[in-house]
């Protein structure tokens, strides 16, 4: 390690393994729930599922010509923004020539319902007919951010996939030789964030402390180039607000220590947070590689090993508390992605420096394998079979390589090792060393990936450490600040309703879910119990004590609904 | 001709009732709206024709802006000096100013009826938005009208009030705070009319979207392209926010 240190940065990224994922569109529930569950965001998943092959969420986004997303390299190898650098970004500011319209992600609905008790009694059952969230008028359901799910439309939709387009007819649609997999997507928090570059009111940022990229709320005046730049079309205009808003990796709760929601909801165990310690100063010459299949090692060329004693020092020189290196010595993100080399960045072609990195799935080859009636676990076999199985190597290696299948090929090697050499201790048989060395791992290592992807143990998936900066002092204690989302009134803060005069969400409109998201915060910040006086909601109450609001004022006159709970507490009293 | 009191009305107070509301105004919907301080952009909802008439009139508007800056700000003697005369300047100013106007118009009319045709954007508009509408579109035909008719003059020889000896002498003097009432009393009345709803527009502006024009991100060329932050950069306001008339 003579590599020079240049200033050190810490981020909390996410890994993938896919293997796991089962497609149950858990994460992206929970996500909505959290997130995006207003109007002006009904079309938006800061979170969705993708079937591969597929076109994915918005249709085609991957089409680059298209959309011109990402950064470009110039003849005089520096980057600019695809779509254009600052000049023509202000000279196309009165329309933006490359955004997808509504249709692009697809127009949200909802159903009448009302309809199912209000029709006039006849012979037929009344229906639910769906009607346009955008219009409000009855509609034609044609598309939707899953309408290929599970390779639903067959060739006909998935030959509309860019990268099959790319990869030509390898990709088999046909029943018996198709494969799929599943790729759950969120903003991938970029070490070099084209929306960010493209952001002509400076509203978006990347944390300094945590590497979260956000919008300030506040600052964004709707020009919606970030929504061109971002090449994951992972920022959404809310077209109620006239405002940009994105996936923010759930940061009031990794502030306090907490993966975010669809980590912690995904049934499959299959997220990882951790922190990563980077050099700065690497990230603006490895994004600008010339060979795009070379970004994958330039981007693991930012990582610092957070044991090595100079980078510790280099970390604590740039102002990132011991907890964090600490934390960022124990981060599955690190081991996962550099000491095994497992995860792989979500297409660096784009010349982001994606955050969040996919263990691609080994699944669709140990599957092709035991339809041919060979053992699919059988070391030699399926190393033999990662070989001679083009797909679906060749379309992993488009999605997290830019198209270098070898790196892929020595992902799924280590991962068919692992199956193998653990089949044998589970089966009685000797360790075999071989398995191991024959794809540069020891038999340790093998156990510790076990660990860690097979276990996947809550505390070994989620290393977070909680926020640092403005005046805790590191005593690990957070202030809950409101996101930028959050603000008082904020659509962060539920319901936009009532009649402003800016037009919809103008103002401070009255929150419909305030008193929720107060308790919550009141909890996470005071000592004893709190919450609003007048009434409890159950739902965030944490069993402590008897909060004010849990049962009637003594002396005042129970009202009918709370008699029952005027007779628990007064049972307690004795 | 000697200035009425409803003269000193409209060019002596008026002008300076409607520069405290667009700053008063400006000022108070930055610090309590900033949330909805934005373009209110309905591209996601349709695009075919915004991407045509947006620029048309956007561009078609710069110009007209930085005609009115010339002709209002440059003193008359100025472009005398340097050896334009009172035609050549009239030509320019005339045609460029009716290209200007013309294209402003067609963008708006465009974008107008797009907005009342296309489903989505007209449930997105509110009746201040309409409002909005009516008095710039009312501004814009005022001042292809002055334009006009100064064309129409200029043709036929006939007399036609010169608004830099009127209308423009009396904007300069609004500033040093000696309003000149008799200039602006002696334009013609397609000048006062434009002027009037160009008051009242200026009167709306802090109160709709056309907010947005006061955010035009110039500092954009001069930034990194990545913008860091600090988390403690945030500061909450320490009193909370209301609406300013409730």
């Amino acid at each position: 390690m003579s590599q020079r240190i240049g200033k050190v940065m810490a981020q909390v990224a996410m890994v993938m393994n896919l293997d796991k994922c089962i497609g149950c569109h858990t994460c992206s529930v929970t996500c909505k729930q959290a997130w995006t569950n207003r109007s002006g965001v009904e079309y938006a998943w800061f979170n969705n599922v993708e079937t591969r092959p597929g076109q994915g969420y918005p249709r085609r986004h991957e089409d680059q010509e298209r959309w011109q997303g990402g950064w470009k390299r110039t003849a005089a190898g520096r980057l600019k923004p695809r779509a254009g650098g600052r000049l023509k970004k202000l000279a196309t500011i009165f329309a933006n020539l490359e955004m997808p319209s509504i249709q692009d992600y697809y127009e949200p609905w909802t159903y009448d319902y009302e309809h199912l008790v209000s029709a006039p009694l006849g012979d037929d059952m009344p229906g639910a007919r769906p009607r346009s969230l955008i219009t409000g008028d009855p509609m034609q359901i044609k598309w939707s951010a899953n309408w290929d799910d599970d390779l639903a439309g067959g060739e006909e939709l998935g030959s509309q996939d860019p990268i099959v387009q790319k990869i030509g007819d390898k990709v088999k649609f046909q029943y018996e030789q198709s494969f799929m997999f599943y790729l759950p997507r969120i903003c991938e928090h970029c070490l070099n964030p084209s929306c960010v570059a493209s952001c002509p009111s400076g509203a978006m940022y990347k944390r300094a402390e945590d590497g979260i990229v956000l919008v300030d709320q506040d600052k964004c005046r709707g020009w919606r180039m970030c929504v061109t730049g971002c090449p994951y079309k992972k920022v959404y205009f809310n077209h109620k607000t006239g405002k940009a808003e994105k996936c923010t990796l759930c940061y009031p709760r990794v502030e306090v220590g907490m993966p975010t929601v669809c980590s912690e909801t995904c049934v499959g165990r299959l997220r990882y947070l951790g922190v990563i310690l980077y050099d700065v100063e690497r990230v603006g010459r490895a994004a600008a590689v010339k060979d795009e299949q070379a970004l994958y090692a330039a981007q693991l060329d930012t990582f610092l090993d957070p044991d090595d004693p100079a980078v510790q020092i280099a970390a604590l020189r740039d102002g990132i508390p011991r907890r964090w290196i600490d934390s960022a010595r124990r981060s599955p993100i690190y081991m996962l992605a550099k000491r095994f080399r497992v995860a792989l960045p979500l297409h660096p072609e784009y010349r982001t420096m994606p955050m969040v990195w996919y263990i691609p799935p080994l699944s669709p080859v140990v599957d092709a394998l035991s339809e041919t009636g060979h053992d699919g676990e059988d070391a030699g076999n399926l190393f033999a079979a990662i070989d001679t199985l083009r797909i679906p190597a060749e379309y992993l290696a488009e999605l997290f390589t830019a198209g270098d299948v070898e790196p892929v090929k020595q992902v799924l090697a280590k991962l068919a090792a692992m199956r193998s050499y653990m089949r044998r201790i589970n089966l009685g048989e000797e360790r075999d060393e071989s398995i191991a060395a024959a794809v540069d791992l020891t038999g340790d290592d093998i156990e510790a990936m076990y660990r860690l992807l097979a276990l996947a143990k809550y505390d070994d998936r989620y290393v977070i450490p909680t926020a640092y900066g403005v005046d805790e002092a590191d005593r690990g204690v957070i202030e809950e600040i409101g996101c930028s989302l959050d603000f008082e009134g904020g659509p962060g803060m539920g319901g936009m309703g009532g009649q402003v005069p800016f037009g919809e969400a103008s103002g401070r409109p009255q929150p419909a879910s305030v008193e929720t998201f107060h308790a919550l915060r009141d909890r996470q910040t005071s000592d004893g119990h709190s919450g609003p006086a007048r009434r409890l909601n159950l739902l965030n109450w944490d069993g402590k004590g008897r909060p004010p609001g849990l049962f009637p004022e003594r002396g005042q006159k129970s009202t009918p609904d709370s008699t029952y709970l005027t007779g628990t507490q007064s049972e307690e009293a004795k | 001709m000697s200035a009425t009191a409803l003269d000193y009305m409209l060019w002596g107070a008026l002008p300076y009732v409607v520069l405290a509301i667009l700053i008063g105004g400006t000022v108070w919907r930055y610090r309590y709206d900033r949330f909805g301080w934005t373009t209110r952009s309905s591209q996601l909802y349709e695009s075919r024709l915004l991407r045509i008439a947006s620029p048309v009139f956007h561009f078609g508007l710069l110009v007209v802006i930085i005609g009115h800056v010339v002709g209002l700000l440059i003193p008359e003697t100025w472009t005398d000096a340097v050896g334009i005369t009172d035609d050549m300047y009239h030509v320019a100013a005339l045609s460029l100013g009716a290209i200007a106007g013309v294209t402003t118009l067609g963008g708006i009319a465009l974008l107008i009826w797009r907005r009342r045709t296309t489903g989505p954007v007209f449930s997105a508009t509110t009746v201040n938005d309409k409002v909005m509408y009516l008095v710039l579109v009312a501004a814009i035909l005022a001042g292809l009208t002055t334009t006009l008719l100064s064309a129409v003059a200029g043709l036929t020889g006939g007399h036609e009030v010169d608004y830099r000896e009127t209308v423009s002498p009396w904007f300069r003097s609004i500033w040093i705070l000696q309003p000149d009432v008799a200039a602006m009393a002696a334009a013609s009345n397609a000048f006062k009319v434009h002027v009037l709803i160009g008051l009242v527009l200026f009167a709306l502006f802090p109160f709709t979207r056309l907010v947005h024009a006061f955010s035009a991100p110039v500092w954009y060329l001069f930034r990194p392209y990545v913008v860091y932050r600090s988390r403690d950069d945030y500061k909450p306001l320490t009193r909370p926010v209301r609406r300013g008339w409730s």
